[in-house]
């Protein structure tokens, strides 16, 4: 509780971010602003994966497989059966979580190190076996996704802000995740606020316990798995839009890791972490290869390899050392680091001055 | 008949190679309860070593021996460096440390060697010899000899000499190790080390079929993952029957079952996983409960 | 006689809570030493502390050696065997197993096979269940097991935390009687943590009783054991 009592003045800062990425089409490029979808789109998963891991204490290395089956519910229901594709991403988040509600009834029987382990095999899988049923899927030629029109009216009210411009279809795809990133992000602030999570949070840090006091442990785990596998239904689905072409290689391992790295880098059980974390891992392996490519005196062949191997050095480099110097993420140093901040400013007398606050360890 | 026991026996070679990282696996769960996500990419930079050292000129058998030594001291620097530090952390912070291992290695390997595959030696021929009306290829039974001799070694460190039943002891109870002398924490260390090298051959098994390049080993170590889930993840008899029984099973399911080719043989190993770990948990020859707290 | 191990005004604690506040003991070349007092005096901690299994202040001596930032194993390793609480037996290994396992330090083979012979001579049971898992023997076998993988390391001192605990009235004795004749013909010295005053006060010849962290009470157990007021507050019989 107390680490609500300290923590920054939130309403202030939550309405800045949200303004912020409210106005952020109208500064920047129109396909800059699809990244910036990309980036909220990791944001929703990660949060999922958030939920899971950070709040709940269960590991899956495999949300990449969950935003895959979002991607291809929302990729067949619109290219097979001419569905609108706004009606598509839920049908993708319900169809993902109820998958992953049912996944979560076996992973009950399991250790985490047992659970990560069935979670990475789906994940290393889940390319070969979107592959099989090419009259559904495409096979590796994949499924192509037109780019959506924007709504008219949303349209002419951002002409107007926007110096008579009209709304791109990559301006609108922003939009859409940012509205549904800041929905997702407000539902599992409330969740994990009231009683659902403090029972999310009872079962990670003790089940026993837990279950002694009367929380219906195998409920909340399925639950927790359901809901995570929502969110990545969500953000697979919006993937799919986004970048307009699902195919299996849009899914590899390495997605899951990523979203993962997302999750420990903003920091675990905290609802800023995911921003935080999408921002991350978006954006690492474009500005490193924009980087790298475009310091000319590198050799292309060097380059190239850079490009190729310079995210999965930093991602794994980063994963290790957070893990041993903060387990708490990027959220967790600014917090420790604000409440320092504070306690010098207001003097001495606090206990605690210029020290490390307790870490909230989490998993 | 012929093609089914040509199958066998070469299901077995492979089953050789998943043993071996099966096995490697095993090593570090016994030692600290831990399945260590980054076994597969060790392996295959230990592979990219023997590469290096054999395209230097120095013969395959001295390459191999070397390659494992030093794969040996990988493996023990490892655990000093960064398993160490969170050594009393929860499993759930080992494992995502592990997988920052493998993601990071994976990236190392890409970086000094690229990612074009590449051709590694083998020392056995392509060529088939006949075994009961059978025809095996002697990379096939090569790759069984080096394979059973490596785990033979491995079974008589482990249950035969001093230093073997004091590893296992510090596994099982570290603080009651510590009292009879035993310095648990280079335990640990010397069975990353024997993890690594145990996972090394199996790399280096491998690499003439697959082809080297840093993902090499991604499709390995499921099968491994499944093979030790098999056995019973605590037992290294069980991670050798398990790693023989995905082989066999793996191959002939390529070989006879319709659609299963290719990649969707790893649907295999998928589905051997979850089937054991949701009917049979503790797997062919573990014993008691696998959970830890 | 010399001093074995000395104890100086020794702190020790886990976390934030104090368990020790400054005990001062010392054991004598082949002497028994009983260290009693109620649960949670610090007689546990006490033992770790020798071992070095908490952190702690202060001076302990060991033949005139500091112990101060030695690990457990090398503690260990001067000659000083630790029987701790719950035993310390490795249950998923074999008793033989265990039994190497005492040896462990050891080069001496031929030393060895006769110590063998000797800790089967005390203990007979042991010789049967040799290759039977440590972890199916009962509490009393256990016990003994983890006794005689103590002699197998052949030490100058023996650390015994509660070895009565668990077990029958009949197989406590016939322990302790065993206990006494190592003590006697391997002139081994002993410091005996217990909660049973009265059968630790008739094996040692010296004792301390604990309470809350420091030393309330010590001298001669012949003494402690007549004297009515000491028996009342501090041994509870």
């Amino acid at each position: 509780m107390t680490a609500l009592r300290n923590a920054p003045p939130r309403y202030a800062l939550v309405v800045l971010v949200v303004l912020f990425f409210a106005g952020l089409p109208t500064v920047v490029t129109s396909f800059q602003s699809l990244e910036w979808a990309g980036v909220l789109i990791f944001a929703i998963a990660i949060m999922g994966l958030n939920v899971l891991v950070g709040y709940n204490g269960q590991i899956s290395l495999g949300h990449g497989a969950f935003m895959a089956l979002g991607a291809y519910t929302t990729a067949i229901l619109v290219h097979r059966y001419q569905l609108n594709y706004l009606v598509t991403i839920p049908i993708a988040g319900l169809l993902t979580g109820l998958v992953g509600f049912f996944l979560g009834i076996p992973a009950l029987r399991l250790s985490p190190l047992y659970l990560a382990l069935a979670t990475f095999a789906l994940a290393v899988v889940t390319p070969s076996l979107i592959k099989r049923p090419e009259g559904l899927t495409n096979g590796v030629q994949g499924i192509q996704l037109l780019p959506p029109d924007p709504p008219p009216l949303l349209s002419d009210v951002f002409s107007l802000v926007n110096g008579g411009q009209p709304m791109t279809s990559e301006q609108w795809l922003y939009y859409l995740s940012f509205a549904i990133a800041l929905l997702l992000f407000w539902v599992a602030w409330n969740l994990i606020r009231h009683r659902p999570g403090r029972a999310l949070r009872a079962i990670r840090d003790g089940e026993v316990a837990a279950a002694a006091f009367g929380v219906n442990v195998a409920g909340y785990k399925t639950l927790a798995f359901g809901l995570s596998a929502f969110y990545a239904g969500v953000a697979g689905s919006l993937y799919g839009l986004a970048t307009g072409f699902v195919s299996p290689d849009t899914f590899p391992v390495s997605l899951s890791f990523q979203l993962l790295v997302g999750a420990v880098i903003g920091g675990l059980a905290s609802i800023a972490g995911p921003l935080v974390g999408g921002i991350f891992t978006y954006w690492l392996p474009i500005v490193s290869s924009q980087f790298v490519s475009d310091q000319t005196w590198i050799p292309s062949q060097i380059s190239a390899v850079f490009v190729n191997a310079g995210p999965a050095v930093t991602y794994g480099a980063l994963l290790i050392l957070i893990m041993i110097f903060a387990p708490n993420g990027v959220v967790g140093l600014i917090l420790s680091g604000y409440r320092r901040l504070r306690d010098r400013l207001r003097g001495a007398g606090e206990r605690g001055t210029g020290q490390m606050p307790p870490d909230h360890q989490t998993i | 008949m012929q093609d089914f026991l040509q199958q066998v026996v070469s299901g077995i070679a492979t089953g050789g190679i998943f043993a071996s990282l099966a096995l490697a696996l095993v090593l570090i769960y016994n030692a600290m309860g831990l399945v260590n996500f980054a076994q597969g990419e060790m392996a295959m930079l230990a592979t990219f070593t023997a590469l290096s050292l054999i395209q230097r000129g120095v013969d395959y058998w001295i390459a191999l021996p070397v390659t494992l030594v030093l794969a040996f001291v990988g493996g023990v620097v490892i655990q000093r460096v960064v398993i160490r530090p969170v050594e009393r952390a929860p499993v759930l912070t080992l494992v995502i440390v592990t997988l920052g291992l493998a993601t990071l290695i994976n990236g190392l390997a890409g970086f000094l060697f690229g990612y074009v595959p590449r051709s590694f030696p083998s020392p056995f021929s392509v060529q088939t010899v006949s075994i009961l009306g059978a025809f095996a290829s002697y990379q096939d039974l090569g790759v069984i000899v080096v394979s059973a001799i490596v785990l033979v070694l491995m079974y008589v460190l482990l249950q035969r000499t001093p230093i073997g039943l004091a590893m296992r002891a510090a596994a099982h109870q570290p603080e009651a190790s510590r009292l009879l002398g035993i310095r648990v924490s280079w335990m640990l260390a010397l069975g990353w080390g024997l993890a690594s090298a145990v996972g090394a051959v199996s790399g280096i098994m491998a690499a003439p079929a697959l082809l080297l390049e840093p993902n090499m080993m991604q499709t390995v170590i499921i099968y491994a993952f499944a093979a030790a889930v098999l056995g019973g993840i605590e037992s290294p008899l069980g991670a050798v029957l398990g790693g023989l029984i995905v082989g066999v099973t793996v191959n002939l399911a390529g070989a006879y079952v319709p659609g299963v080719g290719g990649d969707l043989q790893l649907a295999v190993a998928f589905a051997i996983i979850i089937a054991v770990l949701v009917l049979k948990p503790n797997g062919l020859m573990g014993r008691g409960s696998v959970r830890r707290a | 006689m010399s001093t074995l191990l000395a104890l100086e005004g020794v702190r020790a604690g886990y976390g934030q809570t104090r368990a020790l506040h400054g005990v001062s003991m010392s054991v004598g070349e082949g002497d028994i030493v009983a260290l009693l007092g109620a649960n949670g005096a610090g007689k546990t901690t006490t033992l770790r502390a020798v071992t070095g299994g908490v952190r702690w202040e202060g001076s302990i001596h060991f033949a005139g050696r500091s112990l101060s930032r030695m690990s457990t194993e090398s503690v260990v390793r001067l000659g000083i065997a630790h029987v701790p609480e719950g035993r310390g037996i490795i249950t998923q290994l074999t008793v033989d197993e265990n039994l190497r396992l005492g040896a462990y330090l050891r080069r001496d083979r031929q030393g060895v096979r006769a110590d063998y012979e000797r800790v089967f001579d005390y203990f007979p049971i042991l010789r049967e269940r040799r290759e039977l898992s440590a972890g199916a023997l009962s509490g009393g076998e256990q016990q003994m097991l983890a006794l005689a993988r103590a002699l197998l390391m052949r030490p100058r001192l023996l650390l015994l935390d509660e070895p009565s605990l668990g077990l029958a009235p009949l197989v406590v004795r016939s322990l302790f009687e065993i206990i006494r004749t190592i003590n006697e013909k391997e002139g081994v010295a002993v410091l005996l943590v217990e909660q049973n005053a009265r059968i630790a006060l008739e094996l040692s010849s010296h004792a301390y009783v604990l309470e809350v962290g420091r030393v309330a009470v010590e001298g001669p157990s012949a003494q402690l054991k007549e004297e009515e007021s000491v028996r009342r507050s501090y041994l509870g019989y």
